[in-house]
């Protein structure tokens, strides 16, 4: 392993180039951050870890002007500094890339670089020197591609380099990099990390956001941890595991967790080994590795994994909603070809977005018309549902869920996350699938809800339906669960029966930590 | 299987030229409109005896000059990912304007300006509502359409002809290149602006920019490119091209009307798209539209040479190239990774 990466970083004499104190930022109703404070030093590579919600980007988008913050000073250089915007902050020596590539797929990768900025000749761009300016700035970072050549001919991983390239073309002194390499794969990564360690020996402060843990520790310095939108801590890499870090970002003591009891009468009942859903070698590039995966009649198989671990991507795949590119699906024992999403609810499949609003109910849609579309979807277009049998059925699940309000006219939109939660539960529950996948069923909802709905999973499971129970709170998942399926960095790693804590779980999603540390030890 | 075992120098397949390094994936539409041009030619040159001649030619230009300027305008704002609908209606209302202060007895070059000041003043206006109250440029150019239309109208609604002396005569002026053949002073100054817009679109950070805006809007943003001056300033450019545009059509015509040049917006997009240029911006070329109008001046001069179609019959061999052209462009965006 590079040794070089692990050095600890070099603090004597250095003063920070950003330093924010006491950072507080608030939108109506939501306290993003607390009195967050947080330093960069020059030649670090720090990164900024927190779970979904943690206020990861509100930091970022206080620290370039994005967003102003309502109480809290910013330094730069020791001198307080307010930013207008991502310009005004870059023009101060504070470059950001982001996940998504923000340059101009159509135009070179010389311009890409150097637009706005380019050298001119009697008031005209100068093409040549352009040329050469930017094959010198990428000689630098080791990158041999020809800066004449139009940006969207090179991979992604390739453009977010010559994003890099740009940000450092302006002789940043700060280089924000959020979650750069979601997209890329291991040499991709390899090669950002290569031109992370030239840029961070240079002299240039990095901030680096990223979901990957393996990734964290390979290639930083020093991270401050944040949890809903307050600092945790900041810790020398080397000086914390990874085990300590995972549970400093969920927010649990370890020996705590271990006293979790699954509900009462979960425990002793066995699911049945009849298979309904059986996937083998299932995968698709960049998304998922191709994993095996049985679930059986009355099952609900838990996924267990922090962000960004392939647990939605896992059930999107079963579902059809991106195509697998490896593998095979087969229910009760018949080979499925998962085309689409239809081809899955024809067979049983129903799936509960994570993303309600967007991918789940239509928020103009009354509770009825809501209710009614999977089963009319089911029924084909030209079947059309007697209004009575509507009506009876609306009624018999509004009841069923506890829906509130009762009222099969009212609006979806209008409802709280839980009964819209609800609503979206039943839609697919009408259509009698087979198979049942929620995912983050109980995010964002009251107490209250959440146990509704987890109890009705349980519920559904001993009426002998299977279910996959994706959901961020480790509790939820190994109370719920008869198995557990642990994913970590878009690959399933561990596969847990009934009798699985959170802590083991979280031992497994930290578990390289303890081969190395054993190692280093 | 290989039948020759020697490898022909010289004689690469077309497809392999075409998606060679040394030729661009998006000139390839450019040189498929020249193409396209020099076949029309060759059909005219085949069957109709005179089509060859230099005169020809030169009037291809001289017919067209008004479009090849519009297109010029149109292409800058294409190239944003804009669309300028109003550029028909400001050459009538240039036309309307011009006849109208000539006939009132100023003098010539005091009408020149006006006009260009009104055009590139419609073209500010509707740019400044484009960017800043970020309205589609469809609608805007759209009630800008009818605005100047309107106008027209309350200037006069008969035909009023130009009888200003230095109009005339710079009119009827010829320029000779040759023994039988003579251009206008209108081709001079269009292929003059197009040299203009060649430089600025393709050589100045204003040009980059533009195909940066048209490229992705949002990364231009936050690239801290002057992304509102440049998407208010292409329609100041159109609004201008449009009644530079307009005065070659009143020397054209030696009229303001206001019917004149209805519809011809749509000949300039058309123009500009069988050049190359992408309608989603980004991708396009100053030189494309220049042929793309000269395709279209060809096939109305062998309509008109084949005697027995109507001219109708323009319309319908636009319509087809132009879906022919968008439909090619769509495949060979496709095929890019």
């Amino acid at each position: 392993m590079s040794v070089d990466a692990k050095q600890a970083p070099r603090e004597a004499g250095r003063a920070a180039v950003v330093q924010m104190r006491g950072i507080s930022v608030e939108f109506p109703g939501v306290k993003a951050l607390q009195e967050v404070d947080f330093r960069l030093l020059p030649g670090e590579v720090h990164a900024l870890m927190g779970e979904n919600g943690a206020g990861k980007s509100t930091l970022i988008k206080a620290l370039t002007g994005v967003y102003t913050p309502t109480a809290g000073v910013t330094l730069l250089d020791g001198r307080e500094v307010s930013f207008s915007g991502p310009a005004d902050a870059q023009d101060s020596g504070i470059s950001t890339v982001y996940q998504e590539v923000n340059l101009c797929p159509n135009l070179t990768v010389a311009e890409n670089i150097l637009l706005g900025r380019e050298p001119r000749r009697f008031g005209a761009v100068d093409g040549r020197a352009c040329r050469a300016r930017a094959a010198e700035l990428l000689a630098d970072m080791g990158l041999h591609i020809d800066p004449g050549s139009v940006l969207a001919e090179h991979p992604i991983a390739i453009q977010q380099l010559v994003a890099i390239a740009r940000a450092v073309a302006v002789d940043a002194k700060v280089l924000i990099l959020d979650e750069p390499t979601s997209s890329l794969d291991q040499d991709e990564v390899a090669e950002l990390f290569r031109i992370m360690r030239v840029l961070r020996d240079r002299g240039v402060a990095i901030l680096f956001v990223s979901h990957f843990l393996e990734q964290v520790y390979e290639i930083s310095d020093r991270m401050t941890v944040l949890r809903n939108g307050r600092l945790v801590g900041e810790h020398l890499t080397a000086d914390l595991s990874r085990l300590d870090l995972v549970s400093l970002m969920i927010g649990r003591e370890l020996g705590a967790l271990a006293e979790v009891e699954r509900l009462a009468g979960q425990a002793g009942e066995e699911a049945s080994t009849v298979p309904v859903l059986q996937a083998t070698g299932v995968g698709r590039k960049g998304s998922v590795a191709p994993f095996d995966l049985q679930i059986n009649r009355g099952e609900v198989v838990g996924l267990a994994g922090l962000l960004g671990s392939g647990r939605t991507e896992l059930a999107r795949l079963l579902f059809g909603a991106d195509r697998p590119d490896s593998g095979q699906v087969r229910i009760d024992g018949k080979a499925l070809h998962l085309r689409s999403p239809r081809a899955a609810i024809a067979a049983g499949i129903a799936y509960c977005s994570e993303d309600r609003k967007g991918e789940g109910v239509v928020a103009d849609l009354s509770i009825r018309d809501n209710l009614i579309l999977a089963m009319q979807a089911a029924n084909g277009w030209a079947r059309p549902i007697p209004r009575k049998t509507k009506d009876q059925l609306v009624e018999k699940w509004i009841k069923a869920l506890d829906i509130r309000p009762a009222d099969p006219d009212a609006l979806v939109g209008k409802l709280s996350g839980g009964n819209q939660q609800k609503v979206l539960l039943a839609r697919w529950l009408i259509t009698k699938p087979k198979v049942l996948i929620l995912d983050e069923p109980t995010r964002g909802i009251d107490i209250g809800a959440k146990t509704q709905i987890q109890k009705l999973v349980a519920e559904l499971a001993q009426e002998g339906m299977a279910v996959v129970y994706i959901s961020a709170e480790l509790e939820e998942v190994a109370r719920l669960s008869h198995r557990v399926v642990v994913m970590k960095d878009r690959s399933k790693i561990a596969e847990l029966d009934q009798h699985a804590t959170v802590d083991d779980i979280m031992r497994l999603i930290a578990h390289v930590d303890e081969r190395s540390e054993a190692v280093a030890a | 299987m290989t039948t020759s075992a020697t490898p022909v120098k010289g004689k690469a397949p077309l497809g392999a030229i075409l998606r060679g390094r040394s030729v661009p994936g998006r000139v390839v539409p450019v040189i498929a409109t020249f193409v396209l041009f020099v076949l029309l030619f060759g059909v005219g040159a085949a069957r109709y005896e005179g089509f060859t001649s230099g005169q020809v030619v030169a009037n291809l230009f001289i017919d067209n000059a008004f479009l090849i300027v519009i297109a010029v305008g149109m292409t800058f704002v294409i190239v944003t990912g804009g669309i300028d609908l109003s550029v028909g209606a400001v050459v009538a209302l240039s036309t309307m304007v011009a006849a109208a202060s000539l006939r009132a007895g100023l003098p010539a070059p005091l009408v020149v300006l006006l006009v260009l000041l009104m055009g590139s003043t419609l073209g500010l206006l509707m740019g400044l509502v484009i960017h800043y109250f970020e309205i589609q440029p469809f609608i805007v150019t759209l009630a800008g359409m009818f605005l100047a239309r309107g106008l027209c109208f309350v200037v006069g609604v008969e035909s009023i002809s130009i009888k200003d002396p230095t109009f005339r005569s710079f009119a009827t002026a010829a320029i000779p290149l040759s023994q039988n053949v003579s251009i206008t002073w209108s081709v001079v100054i269009a292929l003059a602006l197009v040299a203009v817009a060649v430089w600025v679109l393709h050589r100045t950070r204003f040009g980059r920019t533009a195909y940066a805006v048209g490229g992705s809007e949002s990364s231009a943003t936050l690239m801290g490119l002057p992304v509102a001056k440049v998407k208010i300033g292409v329609y100041v450019i159109s609004g201008l091209c449009s009644a530079i545009a307009g005065l070659l059509f009143s020397l054209y015509m030696l009229s303001g009307y206001g019917l004149h040049a209805v519809g011809m917006e749509l000949d300039a997009i058309a123009s500009v798209v069988i050049g190359g240029t992408l309608l989603s911006g980004g991708v396009g070329y100053v030189l494309g539209s220049l042929l793309g109008v000269l395709v279209l001046g060809v096939i109305q001069t062998l309509i008109s040479f084949q005697g027995t179609l109507s001219s109708w019959w323009t319309k319908i061999a636009i319509g087809t190239l132009l879906l022919l052209f968008i439909v090619m462009q769509r495949v060979f965006m496709r095929r890019q990774p």
